[in-house]
């Protein structure tokens, strides 16, 4: 759920990698950023809509990927998939830090790329400031 | 009682007016300064300007000692994220507007009993006026029992029959039975059920496709 940069690499990359993908996005645009030879399904609608996931085949998948630029719609999109769908794997992009460690506790399977962009940051500058020392 | 009002919309706006008139402490947090400081202007200094999905904003508001959260912004994903970081925070009530009603399942999957839909409000209205409804939704319970009221038409399988010959599904109760010059009467096992009878029935609303079925007859296909 959610065709932007990440969502297109992730599909590609589970796409290339043999897994039967459907991506879905509020913008039919959005699609562009696939590959051409991007061989999964594409399906427009917003994935907080009940009837759009079940449009896309919510019920029969093993996984959802919620990684809009909305993280109260990724937490919404993955509550729906988890709790009303019974999807086993659910996983969801949250940008804030502290939403993402409540959502964590909460159970959901969270990544936050501003905690791990900023950790990698620090790591990188750190870790070329200390030989000149 | 300690309120914080999650939105500041006209939802917001007025329920914080009604809630302050009746000598609550109030707190609205509205997303938008320019519609914060508007609001400020009719309520005072009951106003902050934030966003209410940020833990840090809840936090500002001294969200651990409300008594209550109402989540009443217009986006029901936001209503959802606010409850649930108030609930982590301790706040013993929470109470949520849906503007999809499609979305109540998850609210109550998620824990949070309270919600209201203004659109399940208007429609539950133009339901009771539809004389071609076959089945009209009275009241939401707790645990998923509904009342309702079913009216026996000509072809139901039920008509004719007694209470006892009838097979109702599990978690359902014919509590009172109207007949159609408007009589009322409490229901026994003895009771024969006619055509034209309204019954008010407690169910489940996982039963309701069997209570159509047994009550209607399955050429009725209409949702409710």
């Amino acid at each position: 759920m959610g065709c932007g940069r990440l969502g297109a690499r992730i599909a590609a990359n589970l796409d290339a990698a043999g897994h039967t993908v459907t991506v879905l996005d509020v913008l039919q645009t959005s699609f562009r950023r696939l590959p051409e030879t991007f061989r999964g399904t594409t399906a427009v609608g917003n994935g907080i809509d009940g009837p759009v996931l079940e449009r896309a085949g919510i019920r029969e998948m093993d996984a959802f990927i919620a990684v809009t630029q909305g993280d109260n719609r990724n937490y919404f999109a993955s509550q729906m998939a988890r709790e009303v769908y019974g999807v086993k794997r659910v996983l969801c992009r949250i940008y804030d830090p502290v939403r993402e460690q409540i959502f964590r506790e909460l159970g959901l399977e969270t990544f936050s790329p501003t905690s791990l962009g900023a950790q990698i940051m620090v790591d990188m500058l750190l870790g070329e400031a200390a030989p000149r020392r | 009682m300690y309120i914080l009002v999650a939105g500041g919309g006209k939802v917001g706006f007025h329920l914080a007016q009604e809630l302050l008139d009746g000598n609550n402490e109030v707190l609205v947090i509205e997303r938008d300064p320019a519609r914060a400081a508007q609001v400020a202007d009719e309520i005072g200094d009951s106003v902050m300007a934030g966003d209410s999905c940020e833990a840090t904003t809840l936090d500002a508001a001294g969200v651990s000692r409300a008594d209550l959260v109402a989540a009443v912004t217009g986006d029901d994903e936001d209503n959802l994220v606010i409850c649930e970081i108030a609930r982590r925070r301790g706040v013993p009530r929470t109470i949520a507007r849906i503007n999809n009603p499609k979305n109540e399942l998850l609210f109550k999957k998620r824990g949070i009993e309270t919600t209201i839909s203004a659109t399940q409000a208007v429609l539950a209205q133009i339901e009771q006026e539809l004389p071609t409804h076959d089945v009209i939704p009275l009241l939401q319970l707790h645990s998923g029992l509904e009342l309702i009221e079913i009216k026996i038409p000509a072809t139901s399988p039920a008509a004719g029959r007694s209470i006892r010959d009838v097979l109702l599904p599990p978690e359902s109760l014919i509590s009172l039975i109207v007949d159609p010059a408007g009589m009322p009467r409490l229901p026994g096992g003895d009771t024969r059920l006619n055509s034209g009878d309204s019954l008010v029935v407690v169910t489940h609303k996982e039963s309701l496709p069997m209570l159509r079925e047994v009550l209607i007859g399955s050429t009725h296909g209409l949702d409710t």
